[in-house]
Order: C-alpha cells, then sequence, then structure tokens
C-alpha cells in the first residue's frame, strides 16, 4: 500500500510540474490557437536564469530557501520577458498568416533558444544544487514524499488557485475569455486583443518558469535540452486533457503522470514514455477532443 | 457626427465596398438598406475599424477615426451590434454586460446601467447567470443590443437585428431602438433587410447595391418610392 502511495504522490508531483507548463500551451492555444512549440523553451530558460542567480547569490552566502524564492522571482521575471518578446517577434507579424506559418515560426523560435542557450552556456548537463531542504516534520512519510515533492505540490497549488481566481474573477480574465470566444467581438466591445495576448504569453511564460525551477531543483541537473522533452509532455497533457481548456490541462497532467509514475513503478522505467502515448492514443480514439475538450467551435 | 468619405474596403482582391459615402448627423435614426451581399456588414465594420478601408476617410465628431485601433474607437462612443449577434456563449450574462462596459471606469454607474438595461429587458435579469450561449435567438439580441448600451454609446450601430426572430420579438427590439434614441439622445444607424420595418422607424435611408449608394432620402419617401418598393419591400 506504502509503494502505492509512493507512486500516486510521485506522479501527482510529476503531473502537477506537467500542469504547469500545460498551462501556457492551452491558454495560448484557446486564445490564438497556435501551438507554441516555444514554450518549453521558456520553461528552460527560467530554469537556467535559476541557476546562474543561484550561483551568485550561494557564493554570496545567503540562506538556501531565501536563494530559492530569489531565484525563482527572477527566473520569472526573465521569462516572462521571454515569452513576451517571442510573441512580439515570432507571432503577432504573422496574425492575419496561415496558421501553418506562425506554427513553422513556433518551431523555429523554439530551436533558435535551444541553440543560443547552448552556445551561450554548454552542452553538458549543468548540476542543479537542491535547494529544498528536509523538513523534520515530514520524516515519518519520508519513504512516500519527500520533502521537495510537498513544497512542489503546494506550490504548484497555489499557482493554480491564483490562476483561476485572475481568470474567473478579474476583468482582464473576462476579457481573456471574452478573446478566446470571439476575437473580433472582443476587438468590438473595446477590449485591445493585441495587449490581451501578450498578458496571455506572459502568464504562461511565469507559471513555466515556476515549472523550470521547481523540477531542476528535484531532478538535480539541467542543459539546453530539457525543454523541448518537457514541452513535449506538457504539450502532450494539454492535448489529453482537451486543448484550449485550463482544467483539462491540470488534469491532463495528473493523468499523464500518474501513467508514467504507475507504469515506472509496476512495469519498469523504460515503458513510461510507451504507456503514457498509448494512453494519449486510447484517449483521442474516444475522446477526440480531449478529456474536457469542446467539441464544437468556438466561434459562431 | 459621423462623416463616411468615399470608403473603398477590400477582402484581399475583392473590393467590397466601392467609395461609399454616408453623413449621419446627431439624434438621427438612420437605416442603411439592400441586399444580400452589397456590402451593408463591411461598412459597419470600415466604420469600426475590424477592416479597415484602403482608400477614403471616415470622421467621428470631426477626428479622424480611419485608421483607428477599434478599442480606440470604441472609447470615442461608436459601438456595434454586430450581425447574428454574437454574444461571448461561455461568458454568463452578467459577464456580457461586463464585457460590454469594458473601457468605463465609473463603477457605480455600471451598476445602474445595468439596472437600466435589465428593466428595458426584465426576462435578461431573470437569465442572469446562464451563460450567454443557452439563451434563445431573441433573448441573445437583446443582450447583445444591452451590450452595447453598457458601453453608453453616442452612436449605436445595429447590424440585422431582426434575422431570424419571431415578428412578436422584432416589434419589441425595435420599440427598445426607438426609446433608446429617444430617451438616451443615442443615435442609431441601422443596417436592416428588412427594409419596410426598418423605414417605419428611421428619419433617413440609404439604399445599397454592390458596394455602393445608390439612393439615400427620407424614410418617408423611400418607403413611398416606386423602384423601392419593387426591389425592397416586395410591392
Amino acid at each position: 500500500m506504502d509503494y502505492f502511495l509512493e507512486l500516486f504522490l510521485g506522479g501527482l508531483t510529476r503531473g502537477s510540474i506537467y500542469a504547469l507548463i500545460a498551462l501556457g500551451y492551452t491558454m495560448v492555444y484557446g486564445i490564438i490557437e497556435l501551438i507554441n512549440f516555444a514554450h518549453g523553451e521558456i520553461y528552460m530558460i527560467g530554469a537556467f536564469t535559476a541557476l546562474i542567480v543561484i550561483s551568485v547569490l550561494t557564493m554570496m552566502g545567503m540562506n538556501t530557501i531565501a536563494i530559492l524564492v530569489i531565484a525563482g522571482f527572477i527566473a520569472v521575471i526573465y521569462s516572462c520577458a521571454y515569452g513576451y518578446t517571442v510573441e512580439k517577434i515570432a507571432y503577432k507579424p504573422l496574425r492575419r498568416a496561415p496558421r501553418l506559418s506562425a506554427l513553422i515560426s513556433a518551431i523555429g523560435m523554439s530551436l533558435f533558444l535551444q541553440n543560443y542557450v547552448l552556445l551561450a552556456q554548454t552542452s553538458d548537463f549543468l548540476p542543479f544544487p537542491n535547494l529544498i531542504p528536509d523538513f523534520t516534520f515530514m520524516e515519518p512519510y519520508a519513504h512516500i514524499i519527500s520533502s521537495a515533492e510537498v513544497v512542489i505540490l503546494i506550490t504548484t497549488t497555489i499557482v493554480m488557485i491564483l490562476l483561476t481566481v485572475l481568470i474567473k474573477f478579474t476583468k482582464m480574465g473576462k476579457a481573456m475569455r471574452a478573446t478566446s470566444q470571439d476575437k473580433d467581438m472582443a476587438r468590438l466591445v473595446g477590449i485591445d486583443v493585441d495587449r490581451v495576448i501578450s498578458v496571455t504569453f506572459v502568464l504562461g511564460s511565469a507559471t513555466a518558469a515556476i515549472g523550470g525551477v521547481l523540477i531542476a531543483s528535484h531532478v538535480g541537473m539541467i542543459n539546453f535540452y530539457i525543454g523541448f522533452i518537457a514541452g513535449i509532455k506538457a504539450f502532450v497533457a494539454a492535448v489529453l486533457g482537451g486543448i484550449g481548456s485550463i482544467p483539462g490541462a491540470v488534469l491532463g497532467s495528473f493523468v499523464l503522470g500518474w501513467t508514467e509514475s504507475f507504469a515506472t513503478g509496476y512495469v519498469s522505467s523504460d515503458y513510461e514514455d510507451v504507456f503514457a502515448f498509448v494512453f494519449l492514443v486510447l484517449i483521442l480514439i474516444f475522446r477526440p477532443a480531449g478529456i474536457l475538450g469542446r467539441t464544437e467551435k468556438h466561434t459562431v | 457626427m459621423l462623416k463616411v468619405k468615399d470608403i473603398h474596403t477590400f477582402y484581399g482582391n475583392i473590393e467590397a465596398l466601392k467609395g461609399v459615402s454616408l453623413d449621419i448627423s446627431e439624434g438621427e435614426i438612420i437605416t442603411l438598406i439592400g441586399a444580400n451581399g452589397a456590402g451593408k456588414s463591411t461598412t459597419l465594420m470600415s466604420i469600426c475599424g475590424i477592416t479597415p478601408p484602403r482608400m477614403g476617410e471616415i470622421t467621428f465628431m470631426d477626428q479622424p477615426i480611419t485608421n483607428m485601433k477599434p478599442d480606440k474607437i470604441v472609447s470615442l462612443g461608436i459601438c456595434q451590434v454586430p450581425e447574428g449577434r454574437r454574444i461571448f456563449p461561455y461568458l454568463s450574462v452578467t459577464e456580457n454586460l461586463d464585457m460590454g462596459a469594458f473601457l468605463r471606469k465609473d463603477m457605480n454607474h455600471i451598476k445602474t446601467d445595468m439596472e437600466y438595461v435589465f428593466d428595458l429587458f426584465p426576462i435578461l435579469e431573470q437569465r442572469r447567470h446562464q451563460p450567454g450561449g443557452t439563451l434563445s435567438g431573441g433573448e441573445q439580441q437583446m443582450l447583445a443590443i444591452s451590450r452595447a448600451l453598457m458601453a453608453r454609446p453616442r452612436l449605436l450601430l445595429l447590424d440585422e437585428p431582426s434575422l431570424g426572430l419571431a415578428p412578436l420579438i422584432v416589434r419589441q427590439i425595435f420599440e427598445i431602438v426607438k426609446k433608446i434614441n429617444t430617451e438616451n439622445d443615442t443615435t442609431i444607424f441601422l443596417v436592416e433587410q428588412n427594409a419596410n420595418l426598418a423605414l417605419q422607424v428611421a428619419h433617413r435611408g440609404y439604399v445599397m447595391e454592390n458596394g455602393q449608394i445608390v439612393i439615400t432620402d427620407a424614410a418617408d419617401r423611400l418607403l413611398s418610392n416606386e423602384d423601392i418598393r419593387k426591389a425592397y419591400l416586395g410591392m
């Protein structure tokens, strides 16, 4: 039973990280129907920014929790700036072009950012310090769930609650939903659609950066390629849950996290991806729009 | 108030508007009638900046708005109720109304305005928490007009408000349109295929054919014009 619980919680942690990234995919898709392939790179840049900040602050001899918080904060700001700029450079000029052009531009941006970090940093894996201490009160449960996992789960929960409140109740959140449902009508009521799109990219980048810092600290190493792998997984999670739907992205991420966790625990870690993708195919056969996806078109 | 001077609007290479000129004065109800595909909706979308004209000039209260962004045009007081109503289907009735007031900052007046539109259309108050997409066609049209009113427009553009609605509801909506015009001093530009009805409420009318204005006259004179009666009123 303990083993099952361990796998369950491991899957939940994994899923919550996927969710932080998948939110960006799904929000951007909801607004401009574009798969932002450069999104995984934003997450990777978040992790790298945090690593640089951590190295500097550690030399200054700061306390680890403070370092983690400051590094996370700066990573979020950096990633948001990248997300904002990527949209302005690679997608905005193509807003009226055929959708395929924007998609190719997204792939190009992804490759560019990977290679830019490869050149600026290194192709090797860099060690990322584990900054989350082992809490003493967690000791009796340490065989089921680690302190780091608890921190990840709590952070993710807070981020998701904040995001839900923002989208459900604030003016900007309502404008985002209105824009995703009918862009021209949103313009006709006076919403600056370009601004809404920018805000969407910034929000998605912020959650991705938080995910990047958490997972890097949990796994313990990063390189320029982590964004691609995590990006694909999170993309799968978003499609699984129904791309465009925010609760769908979160649910899809948990489903994917559990599938991988149980496949690794009960079968073999070699088959983790196989199970994940078999599950994706099965769900898409029976529910082509994803678990919570809407089958009909948004606009009239 | 609104002056449209010789505008040409294109969809790709297709010229949808071939030199349209209009002149609307404050407090009027003006109607634009014409067959399907004549360019009536395009005219409205050009005024609102959704499909800006390639040539020509549009001014509102002596201010050029030809290439202004749509949200800036709305902030000047031009609001459109587009064809097909275009309610945000997954936003509730109140959220749809909130979106109508998107550019306004005066929170307490927004509240009284919401009560005002609920007064005009009591059915909307009963449905306030329902998603817009679940309303009937008539209710959606009421919501679309209410959403536009929430912006306190000086000029209200209505595109085919009678489309697909039962005659009784159409009557009711046209009554309200007249009421909005007289009570709030809102200028109204009404695009309609139902020319008979439109000419009855309007002061003046424009007739459009193939992207051009062919006739303009006082509404009652258009109603009695032989050619118009044959072509648009089916008499």
